[in-house]
């Protein structure tokens, strides 16, 4: 694996299967009474949040920890732009302290890939503006994978703005590299308009694909694209894009219905998909943790804690056995 | 300026062409042909170098009065003759605007103060860029900087109507209007060229429509009013087309491209480096190619830099938020000729052209009544002239340069050629690649 985790395309296929394998092991730990390992004592990871993101951000703290790392939490929304420091001043600053890798969460896209050149550590993105998402997408696998039990020749649809969506964009990447069929549907003016060059299909008409997809994924619609003429009204948008209980009845009977969050509900979401037994939106956020652990383990496990001299620089591939014996040391304790 | 001090060149090539003399007496070439001799005269050995027209440059960003941390008159300048340019233009974007006979006139002295080439200050179009309300145009062509461009360059006068107006009234003393074409609603935000690079990038696109829709708009109004319009720094295939189509009906239209959009691609923006973050942004590989074709036939009257220095702040941040622009004075030589005379588009003839006579004459740059630039390098004609050594190599170090600021997006890269020497009305500005003052 590299050294950092920015883009969805920076993992090869072996690579992916290797951090949702592992996460796999490291859910099991979440039904055990300790729910800790000490993978990661001694090292800092840095959770550098340029917006807020608490499901996000929460997601990695509860991660890291239960890895036993020591998780600094640095809010710094605003701060780059105008007031305060620059991105560059606050790597140096991480760097300074010895972050071992540095979890990002920026408005801005191409942030995480600027901060990886100024940082030592490793920078894993959170959400960088409307780039990628990467662990969004893995741990959206992972649920995928848990509940239909394979990803190859999986039909995926993607449905709602994804011109303006990190999570589309890691998305179709990954799900690419994993071997399924993704499908985008939205109004044309939410698409990029050279979509044609992205491995995947694309449709305007959603109730035409829900009965050849398997997993349908539901992306939230910001509020301030409803006032600049990317579609007429939300009502509007809710009719021609949205999944409600009639349109719902249109996928096969073992489709899965997805969401990244927060919803709408109402808008993009009826609140009636949402809570249906389809639904996979709580599931998500529990996978989240097992999957940034995951990431952080691959990432962080097989080097020297930052500022070692001689320490290797590269992260190093751990394989799954070496988990399941620490886990079983562990529990064992 | 003295004048006192003869130099003959010898054996250089003119424009590319056969080896010959030159001596330089008295502001002017005196003589050219084989085999020259004058006692007393400086003697340069200029044997396998190339000599130019000096260069005029349509478009450069001085940044003074303003934003001296970025550059200066006296530290542009100095970029410029190290590029091997006798005159540049003045962009009028800085702070107060140049949109007053006394801040033209500033520019203008400050560039006479440090002596290393002509700068021919651009007025604002608009008071303060604001897009408003006319800039007192007259005031600034009547001044002692004789300014016949006007431009609110770093922003397009969008309005219609405030164009049209600025088209008819430049006519009572020959003015031309170079504008930035850029529809303000169609580029809201836009952070680089809108295609698939954007798209998978994440970042907001800036359509090529949003320069032709303005430039189709433009030529149409100056074929209303009969005036002339120049559109600065052309950047798409379309844009090409247009200008072709308006030159064809016989429509006062010239046009502009810059070094880099004759060389890069908005594949670089991969990599997230605002280095290569400039207004308007780098574009496709068929784009570069409908711009040197555009070049090579004359459709696009010439290269102009875009110039645009910036502080290492303003470029070392996020994507988004970076400053647009990329320094262009000391490089855009080796550029054209990496660009289109390796590449067999133009010969050095043509470079002299489209370098040189094009960009003199739409900047109408004359003294008292005679040209001072862009002339042919024959006797009686002023001695401003390039010698360029075509035959070296080297990377591009931002270290070596002599602008204020290091955002050039050729670092690193190797290019071809040197500029060893420059002349100013016969006073040497560059020796031996160096400052000779």
């Amino acid at each position: 694996m590299k050294r950092h985790l920015i883009s969805a395309a920076d993992l090869s296929r072996d690579d992916a299967l290797l951090i949702l394998d592992t996460a796999d092991e490291l859910a099991q730990m979440a039904d055990r009474p300790i729910r800790k390992l000490p993978t990661l004592r001694g090292r800092t990871v840095v959770n550098l949040f340029y917006e807020d993101s608490t499901r996000t951000r929460i997601s990695f703290e509860a991660a890291a920890k239960r890895l036993s790392a020591d998780v600094i939490n640095f809010s710094a929304k605003g701060s780059s732009v105008a007031k305060g420091e620059s991105l560059k001043d606050t790597a140096l600053t991480l760097e300074a302290m010895g972050a071992d890798a540095v979890v990002i969460r920026h408005p801005a896209s191409g942030a995480p890939h600027r901060l990886a050149g100024w940082v030592r550590g490793s920078v894993v993105n959170a959400g960088d503006g409307t780039h990628e998402h990467p662990t969004q997408a893995l741990l959206d696998a992972f649920t995928m994978r848990r509940r239909l039990g394979r990803l190859e020749g999986l039909r995926v649809t993607i449905v709602g703005d994804v011109l303006h969506s990190r999570v589309a964009r890691s998305n179709v990447l990954l799900l690419q590299t994993l071997g399924a069929d993704v499908t985008l549907v939205a109004p044309p003016t939410l698409l990029p308009v050279a979509v044609s060059s992205w491995p995947c299909e694309v449709s305007y008409d959603l109730s035409a694909v829900l009965p050849k997809t398997d997993v349908v994924m539901m992306l939230r619609v910001q509020a301030e694209r409803m006032n600049a003429a990317y579609f007429p009204t939300v009502r509007e948008y809710s009719r021609r894009y949205g999944l409600d209980g009639a349109r719902m009845a249109l996928l096969p009977e073992h489709a899965i219905v997805m969401h990244p969050g927060p919803m709408n509900r109402g808008v993009e979401i009826a609140a009636e998909v949402a809570d249906s037994p389809r639904s996979t939106i709580v599931e998500q956020v529990a996978n989240g943790v097992s999957v940034r652990m995951a990431v952080l383990y691959l990432l962080l496990g097989g080097s020297d804690p930052a500022g070692d001299p001689g320490g290797d620089p590269a992260g190093i591939e751990r394989p799954v056995s070496d988990l399941a014996a620490a886990l079983t040391a562990e529990v064992t304790r | 300026m003295s004048d006192s001090q003869r130099w003959l060149i010898r054996g250089v090539r003119p424009a590319g062409g056969e080896p010959a003399d030159l001596l330089l007496d008295g502001g002017l070439i005196a003589e050219t042909g084989p085999g020259l001799s004058a006692a007393g005269a400086q003697v340069l050995d200029g044997s396998g170098l190339i000599a130019l027209p000096g260069l005029v440059d349509l478009h450069a960003h001085l940044r003074e009065p303003g934003r001296e941390d970025a550059e200066t008159v006296q530290s542009g300048t100095e970029a410029a003759a190290i590029g091997g340019f006798t005159a540049v233009h003045a962009m009028a974007n800085t702070d107060p605007v140049a949109d007053t006979a006394g801040v033209v006139e500033q520019i203008w002295r400050l560039g006479r103060q440090a002596g290393l080439c002509d700068v021919q200050p651009v007025g604002a179009v608009t008071s303060g860029l604001n897009g408003s309300k006319l800039a007192e145009l007259g005031a600034m062509a009547d001044s002692a900087a004789r300014v016949r461009i006007f431009s609110d360059d770093g922003r397009c006068v969008s309005d219609a109507a405030l164009m049209r107006r600025a088209l008819e009234y430049v006519k009572a003393f020959g003015g031309v209007i170079a504008q930035h074409a850029q529809e303000p609603r169609l580029t809201d935000g836009a952070q680089m060229n809108e295609g698939e690079f954007s798209g998978l990038l994440g970042l907001t696109g800036w359509p090529a429509v949003a320069e032709e829709a303005i430039i189709a708009r433009d030529c149409l109004l100056a074929a209303h009013v009969g005036s002339a319009v120049h559109i600065c720094h052309v950047s798409t295939a379309g844009s090409v087309e247009l200008i072709r189509w308006a030159k064809s009906k016989g429509w006062r239209v010239t046009a502009e491209v810059t070094p880099h959009h004759l060389l890069l691609t908005d594949e670089l923006a991969a990599s997230y480096d605002p280095v290569f973050k400039v207004n308007p942004p780098l574009r496709t590989r068929a784009d570069v190619a409908a711009l040197r074709a555009g070049l090579a036939d004359g459709t696009i009257d010439c290269v102009a830099t875009d110039h645009a220095p910036h502080p290492a702040e303003d470029k070392e941040t996020e994507w988004p938020v970076a400053a647009f622009g990329m320094t262009g004075l000391e490089t855009a030589l080796r550029v054209v000729h990496a660009a289109m005379v390796d590449s067999g588009q133009l010969d050095w003839a043509g470079v002299a052209d489209r370098m040189s006579a094009r960009p003199a004459a739409i900047g109408q740059l004359s003294g008292s009544g005679a040209p001072l630039h862009g002339r042919p390098l024959a006797a009686g004609e002023p001695a401003s002239l390039v010698l360029y050594d075509a035959g070296a190599r080297s990377v591009v170090d931002p270290a070596l340069q002599v602008s204020r600021s290091r955002n050039t997006p050729f670092a690193g890269m190797e290019l071809p050629g040197q500029v060893v020497a420059t002349f100013l009305r016969g006073e040497p500005t560059v020796l031996d690649g160096k400052l000779a003052r």
